[in-house]
Formats: structure tokens, C-alpha cells, sequence
């Protein structure tokens, strides 16, 4: 699903610059639940900018579902993150002045979907996400666990082949971390590819594959406790 | 375009003017203040125009009059300071060589008199006029008829009289017409009353009697005091005038240089000098209206380029959802644009309302400073679409701001 060869990346900072990922291989394949730890300022929010579109690395290879990603127009990679990706970010994203429903509606929106299909389809993943009822709340009406979960809701609205999670529980406290890596945990086991930073080693355990990163290097990659049970 | 009718589209632009209330107040304010003055001050300008035009009123007002004086150079033998009459032949040389230019030509002969009529009097002008008068200043009848052809060729001995000399020398409630007045002890029927003539009045209160028999009562013989030339639509009256002059001089054997010889007095140049006014307002009052408008517009692109920095946050979010950039560019263009023509329809329609209301309070009656302030539906049509275009125009600043900002950034967390 996601092949990355001796990848770099360096942000310039003003005459300096400031090499971040020094040469990571990774290969993820379809179905996996990977995690990446590493401390602050590592680099992990730079792979997964990366992974996702974001941003663009400097060198080496990304496949993403087999296709090279390279010289991407912003256009190419709209279409390509609204039809492989789905996102969830630690302080959730959510527009303020759109309801839970029209939140999660909106990647269809861009998708070219009609209204009506659109909030029928949203309105199926936030009950997936047991948020029915709040459908009509606006965002500063829900609790942080609740706003995650509709950005987890609008994350797969689109049925993307990776879902990309940056510190999806950086924000919350510990009963809600567990509710939303469930959440994670359910949506890896319908098969989708799940792709998660965290710096906390109790949500990492809860993937089946963790991928530790120091100074831009990968140091560790091995499969945990919950992998090898299965 | 197919974006223009998608109900989506709208759903979310109104989402996004919903979220910045005070934003889109402001820029309506803007625009809609520009549009406004543009509205109003054509309007007022055009009711200026409206109320000089209102002042002419009945007369025609490419004329000019023309009467003699002194000589003021030597000339063919003849002393400096020689004094001399306009005369019929003068007439008729000028109606055979400027056929094609003169539209009418009145020859007159005035004097003062005293009128009376069984004990009343009072002492007013009398004018020897032809008919043709009543096509140069419209005169405003309430009873009878003006002096007409038949009056001139029989020398009939009957006279036309204004309201107020009507009122002096008659009974209230006797009817006028039929009646006998004295002028000069000879006695006159009475066949028409003139009221106050819309615009300007050539003579005040005056008595006309036929030009021929104004001739022969007072021994005028061939002599004409003064005469009023009105030219045909687009002859240049100006221009008119010295040809004219110059005729005459070479009749009365005066010196072609002679300024004093011929008096003369132009209506035309008073109008285009007016004209030349109003013509400068209403150059002036778009100069302020576009100003003002694209200042608004300007303030409109201003703020929405400030909300495109406020919204930086979502608009990398979109992007990340999978908004491309063709879509957030048409989504604030298409915001631009109907923040304009909302604010600019609420323009054309306060000022049409301020226009109206000044109509009914002070642009009616005989003396209203404006006259029917209006404002042609072409202009506005034309303001329209400039709004529209210049709120595109405005809108592709901050539209590309949206876009050359990359997801990324938009979404870093600080
Ligand atoms: N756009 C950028 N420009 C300059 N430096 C950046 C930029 N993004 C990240 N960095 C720097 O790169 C390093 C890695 O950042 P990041 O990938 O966000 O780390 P992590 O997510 O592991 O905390 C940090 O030192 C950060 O300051
Ligand atoms: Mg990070």
C-alpha cells in the first residue's frame, strides 16, 4: 500500500537547512495498523505530511498503491488524497461553523456527490462512530472524545484505502484515548489501513506494528504483543 | 460555470458569509455607500439638468435678438456715433439669405400707452407683433387665441392681453373676450388672455397688437425696433449671430468692425455655459461615484483577503478533504462577486428610495431646485456589471492567496 525508499527530507531555514528525514524505508501493506513513535521534533509529523500529500520529500522514492509519487500538481494530489486518504489530526479539524453532519459530508462534497446522498452516506458513518444523535451539533458542542470521533467519521466517509492519524489522541484524556483507538482498532479490522503517530507507548501497544523514529532514522520496527496474539 | 447553479456551491458561500457576519456587513457597506452616491448625485444632477431645462421652459432657446445703436467707426463717409433703424427690408434680405438656417423670424415694434377701459386704466407696453411670436415663446392662453394671420393682413384693430393687465382693467368674473380696451384712445377687441408663460418671459405684461396695424396706428412706416431670430436644431446660434450681424452692417453701410453698431443678446451662449456646468457635475459626480465604488470594492478584497489569512486553518483543511485549488479560488471569487452585487443591488435600491423621496418632497412644483431626479436604467445596468467585473477582478487576489499557501502550512500545529 505505502512503499517509501531512502526518502529525505530537509526545510530550509533561512541560509541553513534543517535535514529532518535522512533515508527512511518503509513498506506498509494493505490492512496494516502501524503506529510511530519517536520524541518531539523527530520528524514523524514530516513522514506522515508526506505519506498523506501534503508535502513533498526531497529524495528517494513514495509509492502510494503502487503509483510513484512524483512532480504532483496540487490538483493530482486533491484528487489522489480525497480518493486514497482519509485524515485525522490531534486538535480534530473540524469547521467550526459546519454541523457534525456537514463536516463529516464534506470530502463527498469534493467528491462531486449530490447533497442529499452525501448527508444520508455522512450520516451512516457518524451513527458507525456513535454519533448519531449529535448530528446537528456544531463542533463546539461536543466533548474532544466526541470531536475525534467525527473527524474519524469524516476520515472514512470517503472509504480510503489509509487512514492517516497524527496524534489522534493527543488531546484527549485516557477513557476517551481508549474509545477512539476502539474506534481505530474496528476500522483496521474491516480492513483498512491504519496509520497512526503517537508519542504515548499505551496507544502504540494498541497497533499491531510499531515504527520508531530518532534524529529521522527509523531505529525500531517490529510487531507487538496485540499482532502476534492474533 | 456549471459550479454557478450548483445548489452546493451556494450552500457553502452562504455558510461562510453566515460565519463572518461582521465581515460581510462591512464590505456591503462599502459598496453599497459607492453605488448609493452614484445613484443619488446622478440623480440630483440630472434633476438640476431637469430644472434648468424647466426654466427655458416655452421658449426656444437657440434665438437671439438683434436691435440697433450707435456707430462707433467712420465709415463710407458717414460720421462715428451715426444712429440708424432696422427696417423691413432688413427682414426680408435676412429671411431670403439664411432660408435653410432661420426656423422663425419675428420683427417688432414696441411703445408704452395708457389702456383703458370703462373707468379703469393703467399704463403698459404695446407690442406690434406677428404671429410667429407665439412659436418663439409659447404663450400660455387661458382665453381666446394669439394674434393669427387674418389680424395681420385686414390691420384689424385687436389685442391680446396678459392675466394681470386682464385684472386691473376689468371686473372680476366679466369675461374679457368681445370686449373693447382703449390704447391710445383708439379703441382695441379684446380676442385673447395670456397667463404667466412657463420659463423665461420675453416681455412681462404686455399688450400684442397685429404688427401691421401697430404700423399704421403709430406711423412706423418701414422701421422695426428689434427682432428675434430663432434658428433651426443644430445650426450654431453663435456663429448665427455675427453672420447675421455682418449682413446687416453691409445694409446699413456700418464698418464690418463696428462692436457697437448692433446690439445683440444670445440665449444659446447663456445655455452652454449652464450646460457647460452641468456637464462638469455630472463628470464630477462620476468621477466621486466610481471612486467612492472602487474604493468599497477595494475594502471588499481587503477584508476578504483578511479572512483568507483568518481562514487559512479550513482552507487547509478543505484541502486536505480534497478541495482543489480551482475550487477554493471559485468559492471566494464567487463569495467576492456576491458580496458586490448583494451590496450593489442594496445600493441601486436606497438610492432609487433617497431619489424617490426627494422627488415627492422637494422636486415638485413651479420653483423645485431638482426636476424629476432620475437615473437611467442603462447606467445602472452598466454600474452593475462593473461591480460584478471589478468584485472578480478583486476577488483573485485573495482567491490566489488561498491557494499558493500549501496545505501544510495551513494546518501546522503550533
Ligand atoms: N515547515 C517547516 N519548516 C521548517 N522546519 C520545520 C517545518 N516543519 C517541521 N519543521 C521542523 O522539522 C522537525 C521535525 O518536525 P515534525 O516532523 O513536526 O516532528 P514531530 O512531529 O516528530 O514532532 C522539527 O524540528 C520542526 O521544527
Ligand atoms: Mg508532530
Amino acid at each position: 500500500m505505502i512503499r517509501i525508499e531512502k526518502l529525505h527530507k530537509s526545510y530550509p531555514i533561512g541560509k541553513d537547512s534543517l535535514h529532518v528525514l535522512k533515508g527512511i524505508d518503509l513498506h506498509i501493506k494493505e490492512g496494516e495498523f502501524v503506529s510511530i513513535m519517536g520524541s518531539s521534533g523527530s520528524g514523524k509529523s514530516t513522514l506522515l505530511n508526506i505519506v498523506g500529500l501534503l508535502d513533498v520529500h526531497d529524495e528517494g522514492n513514495y509509492y502510494l498503491n503502487g503509483q510513484l509519487i512524483k512532480d504532483l500538481n496540487e490538483k493530482k494530489a486533491a484528487i489522489l488524497r480525497n480518493k486514497f486518504l482519509g485524515f485525522v489530526f490531534q486538535s480534530f479539524n473540524l469547521i467550526s461553523y459546519k454541523t457534525a453532519l456537514e463536516n463529516v459530508a464534506l470530502p463527498l462534497y469534493y467528491k462531486g456527490m449530490n447533497r442529499k446522498e452525501r448527508l444520508k452516506v455522512a450520516l451512516e458513518y457518524l451513527d458507525q462512530v456513535g454519533l448519531k444523535d449529535w448530528a446537528n451539533h456544531l463542533p463546539n458542542e461536543l466533548s474532544g472524545g466526541q470531536k475525534q470521533r467525527v473527524a474519524i467519521a469524516r476520515a472514512l466517509v470517503t472509504k480510503p484505502k489509509v487512514v492517516l492519524a497524527d496524534e489522534p489522541t493527543g488531546a484527549l484524556d485516557s477513557t476517551t484515548t481508549d474509545s477512539v483507538m476502539d474506534l481505530l482498532k474496528d476500522i483496521n479490522d474491516q480492513g483498512m489501513t491504519v496509520f497512526v503517530i503517537t508519542h504515548e507507548e499505551e496507544v502504540a501497544e494498541q497497533t499491531k506494528r510499531i515504527v520508531r523514529l530518532k534524529d529521522g532514522v527509523i531505529t525500531s520496527d517490529e510487531l507487538t504483543k496485540a499482532a502476534k496474539a492474533v | 460555470m456549471k459550479f454557478l447553479f450548483d445548489s452546493d456551491t451556494w450552500q457553502e458561500i452562504y455558510g461562510s458569509i453566515r460565519k463572518n457576519k461582521i465581515r460581510t456587513v462591512i464590505t456591503i457597506i462599502g459598496v453599497l455607500w459607492g453605488i448609493f452616491l452614484l445613484v443619488v448625485l446622478l440623480g440630483a444632477a440630472r434633476g438640476m439638468d431637469n430644472g434648468f431645462k424647466k426654466i427655458f421652459g416655452d421658449f426656444a432657446t437657440n434665438s437671439v435678438f438683434v436691435w440697433t445703436q450707435r456707430t462707433d467707426i467712420p465709415f463710407k463717409g458717414f460720421q462715428k456715433g451715426r444712429r440708424f433703424r432696422l427696417n423691413m427690408n432688413d427682414i426680408d434680405a435676412l429671411k431670403s439669405e439664411y432660408s435653410d438656417k432661420i426656423k422663425f423670424l419675428a420683427s417688432r415694434n414696441q411703445t408704452n400707452n395708457l389702456l383703458v377701459h370703462d373707468f379703469k386704466s393703467g399704463s403698459f407696453q404695446v407690442s406690434g407683433d406677428y404671429p410667429v411670436l407665439d412659436k418663439i415663446q409659447k404663450k400660455n392662453l387661458i382665453y381666446g387665441r394669439f394674434i393669427n394671420e387674418n389680424d395681420i393682413n385686414s390691420l384689424a384693430k385687436v389685442t391680446v392681453i396678459s392675466e394681470d393687465i386682464y385684472k386691473q382693467l376689468f371686473d372680476k368674473d366679466e369675461m374679457p373676450i368681445g370686449q373693447y380696451i382703449k390704447i391710445n384712445n383708439i379703441n382695441y377687441k379684446v380676442v385673447g388672455v395670456y397667463g404667466p408663460s412657463k420659463g423665461i418671459d420675453l416681455d412681462g405684461d404686455t399688450v400684442y397688437i397685429p404688427f401691421s396695424t401697430f404700423r399704421k396706428v403709430y406711423n412706423t412706416a418701414n422701421k422695426v425696433d428689434w427682432m428675434v431670430i430663432t434658428a433651426n436644431p443644430k445650426i450654431d446660434i453663435v456663429q448665427m449671430e455675427s453672420d447675421i450681424k455682418l449682413t446687416l452692417k453691409s445694409l446699413h453701410k456700418v464698418h464690418p468692425e463696428d462692436k457697437r453698431a448692433f446690439g445683440s443678446f444670445n440665449l444659446g451662449t447663456q445655455i452652454d455655459k449652464f450646460t457647460g456646468f452641468l456637464t462638469g457635475m455630472q463628470f464630477l459626480t462620476w468621477f466621486v461615484g466610481i471612486a467612492t465604488l472602487i474604493a468599497g470594492v477595494f475594502a471588499i478584497g481587503n477584508i476578504l483577503l483578511i479572512t483568507v489569512k483568518e481562514r487559512t486553518k479550513e482552507i487547509g483543511i478543505r484541502r486536505a478533504l480534497g478541495a482543489t485549488p480551482k475550487s477554493i479560488r471559485q468559492q471566494i471569487i464567487l463569495e467576492s462577486v456576491f458580496l458586490t452585487t448583494v451590496a450593489g443591488m442594496l445600493g441601486i435600491v436606497f438610492g432609487g428610495f433617497v431619489l424617490y423621496i426627494i422627488d415627492t418632497t422637494i422636486g415638485q412644483g413651479e420653483d423645485a431646485a431638482l426636476v424629476n431626479p432620475t437615473v437611467n436604467i442603462p447606467i445602472i445596468f452598466i454600474a452593475f456589471v462593473t461591480l460584478i467585473v471589478l468584485g472578480t477582478l478583486i476577488g483573485l487576489i485573495p482567491a490566489h492567496m488561498a491557494t499558493i499557501v500549501k496545505p501544510i502550512e495551513a494546518l501546522r500545529e503550533e
